[in-house]
């Protein structure tokens, strides 16, 4: 055969090397499942990737097609990610998000913040007006068993303990409330669209349910019910959705960036807000299921819990809770 | 569209990703959406079953009496419907049950496994995507993306690609041998007896057949059945194989 000579040069080569791609594919493997430090096997693999790589070299102009070559390109990119991962420091990464990046992305996000606030209150003022001059606009932010019981004279939220446990109503909240906040900043990548019209909704349906109550003078009621968990579920709502806002003013000037980078960088950032975002509503969610609907708390608890609360995600937001910590 | 994702090592030499089409895509999402509906309906079922509960007309009695049920029953079921991709695709390093049976996984634009936070943003965009109805707007998206990738994958900065495996690496050194077949026509030769069982008899009697007149065997063989050629075709890998042995 014409091509024995070659096929020779090529057996031999493949002698003197499969027994160490063999080794390393082992050595990344093991690297893997243990992730211990030991810097001999993390030299073994810089050094077998790099005569790895010229090998891959060799074969691709020798037999570009061969299995041989899939199989070496295969290994090169096991090899090239265990060399290239990102080291994992969980810990640390989780202090420098809280301490660092949070107060970072809520200073750059002021504007939005401010806006989305407004937003939400221009909303919340409409539908308490749209209520109060037009009462049976009311059916289209409460259901009619809400609109029964007002009438009836009763707040929707009475009995609530008698009907649902405070552990499955905080776990129902804290899950609606999750998913309203992740909604507000997801549907940002509609421009800004989406944040914008279930803040606006949001708004609305806050303001409805008021002017539906103080049209039965049960408004200082809802406010009783709302005061302990509201202050940081509403601020909560409003960060998201200033991080919804930031998504959609990214595609919309992407400055010098493409539109797709421009967005995956306010994604990146803006979602940094998630996690404390997150957390303080399960202990939202916590108090609405435990304190809100229990009558034992007076209304001067309900006030020093909720402001406590607010306080505590404002001061974690900017940053403040651990200026302290920081300074030692 | 691009079918390639290329990265550049330290040494200048390209690797070569081929990034995954809405075919796999869905093809994953449909094995992972049975998986997760079956893995919470177990556990619906097996939760019910153990704490006496039946699925009758007394069904609802096991709920009214303890809101314990709810949380040893219900709970667990959602989470793992809700659940299923963010905590797999973290363990199993942008893999899933369904990526791995596709032989797709998520990496990130750079060729590693994506973070943590990465994994998170792709699926907290489920929400969008997922609109209005089964995905259509991220497939929509990704129809429309020359990487064929959905919002949450532009969110996050990952796209999914075939995942090419080192299985085959252990087989190289038998092809180190001295025999009169080269090195292409051994590798032939084993994707042929690899995939023997997977074709159609006519057409692997006819592709021995053709592999065997390549190399100018003797005919006696030509004309016999699908077992002997296999045998025939073994024997030719194994004695080229022993030659490195010996």
């Amino acid at each position: 055969m014409d091509s024995y000579p070659r096929d020779r040069a090529m057996t031999a080569w493949l002698r003197a090397r499969a027994d160490r791609w063999l080794k390393l594919n082992t050595l990344i493997d093991h690297q893997r499942d243990h992730r211990d430090e030991n810097l001999e096997d993390a030299r073994n693999l810089v050094k077998g990737f790099r005569a790895l790589v010229r090998d891959l070299s060799l074969a691709r102009s020798a037999v570009p097609h061969s299995k041989l070559t899939q199989q070496l390109e295969a290994l090169c990119l096991k090899a090239h990610e265990a060399i290239y991962r990102s080291p994992s420091h969980l810990r640390r990464q989780l202090i420098g998000l809280i301490a660092d990046d949070v107060p970072r992305v809520v200073r750059a996000l002021r504007g939005s913040i401010i806006f989305t606030a407004l937003l939400f209150l221009s909303s919340a003022v409409s539908g308490w007006l749209l209520v109060t001059q037009y009462p049976e606009l009311v059916s289209l932010f409460a259901s009619e068993t809400m609109i029964n019981k007002v009438q009836r004279g009763e707040l929707w939220t009475k009995d609530l303990l008698n009907v649902v446990p405070s552990s499955l109503l905080s776990l129902s909240i804290m899950t609606n409330n999750i998913f309203v906040t992740l909604s507000a900043f997801v549907c940002g990548a509609l421009y800004g669209l989406g944040t914008i019209y279930i803040i606006g909704i949001n708004g609305l349906m806050l303001g409805g349910a008021f002017a539906l109550t103080a049209q039965y003078h049960m408004e200082d009621q809802l406010i009783t019910f709302v005061i302990a968990h509201g202050v940081v579920e509403l601020s909560v709502v409003c960060i998201a959705g200033a991080a919804g806002i930031r998504l959609g003013e990214a595609l919309a000037h992407p400055g010098d960036c493409l539109r797709v980078d421009a967005f995956r960088e306010a994604v990146t950032e803006a979602s940094k807000l998630l996690p404390v975002c997150a957390i303080f509503l399960v202990g939202a969610g916590l108090i609405e299921g435990y304190v809100s609907p229990d009558k034992g708390f007076p209304v001067a608890s309900r006030v020093l819990i909720g402001l406590s609360y607010g306080v505590l995600l404002w001061l974690v937001l900017t940053g403040r809770a651990f200026r302290r910590a920081k300074l030692h | 569209m691009e079918d390639k994702l290329v990265l550049q090592t330290a040494n200048a030499e390209e690797l070569t990703l081929s990034i995954a089409g809405l075919g796999s895509r869905s093809y994953a999402f449909i094995i992972d959406w049975h998986f997760r509906l079956l893995l919470a309906l177990a556990w619906f079922i097996g939760a019910v079953l153990l704490l006496g509960g039946s699925f009758d007309k007394h069904f609802g009695e096991l709920f009214r009496n303890s809101s314990a049920s709810l949380w040893t029953v219900f709970l667990p079921a959602v989470t793992i419907y809700f659940l299923y991709h963010p905590v797999l695709e973290v363990m199993m390093q942008g893999r899933t049950p369904g990526k791995r049976i596709a032989g797709i996984r998520i990496l990130s634009l750079q060729g590693q496994t994506p973070e943590f936070g990465a994994l998170l943003i792709r699926n907290v965009f489920r929400l969008i995507d997922s609109l209005p109805i089964f995905y259509i707007l991220g497939l929509g998206v990704a129809m429309g993306t020359s990487r064929q990738v959905r919002i949450g994958d532009l969110a996050a900065g990952t796209l999914l690609v075939y995942e090419e495996t080192t299985q085959e690496l252990k087989r190289l050194p038998m092809f180190s041998t001295d025999s009169h077949l080269g090195h292409a026509d051994l590798e032939l030769l084993q994707d042929i007896l690899d995939r023997w069982s997977d074709l159609e008899e006519a057409s692997r009697i006819s592709l021995g057949r053709r592999f065997l007149e390549r190399l100018g065997e003797t005919p006696d063989v030509l004309e016999s059945e699908d077992e002997q050629i296999h045998a025939r075709l073994k024997n030719l890998l194994e004695s080229a194989c022993g030659q490195l042995s010996s």
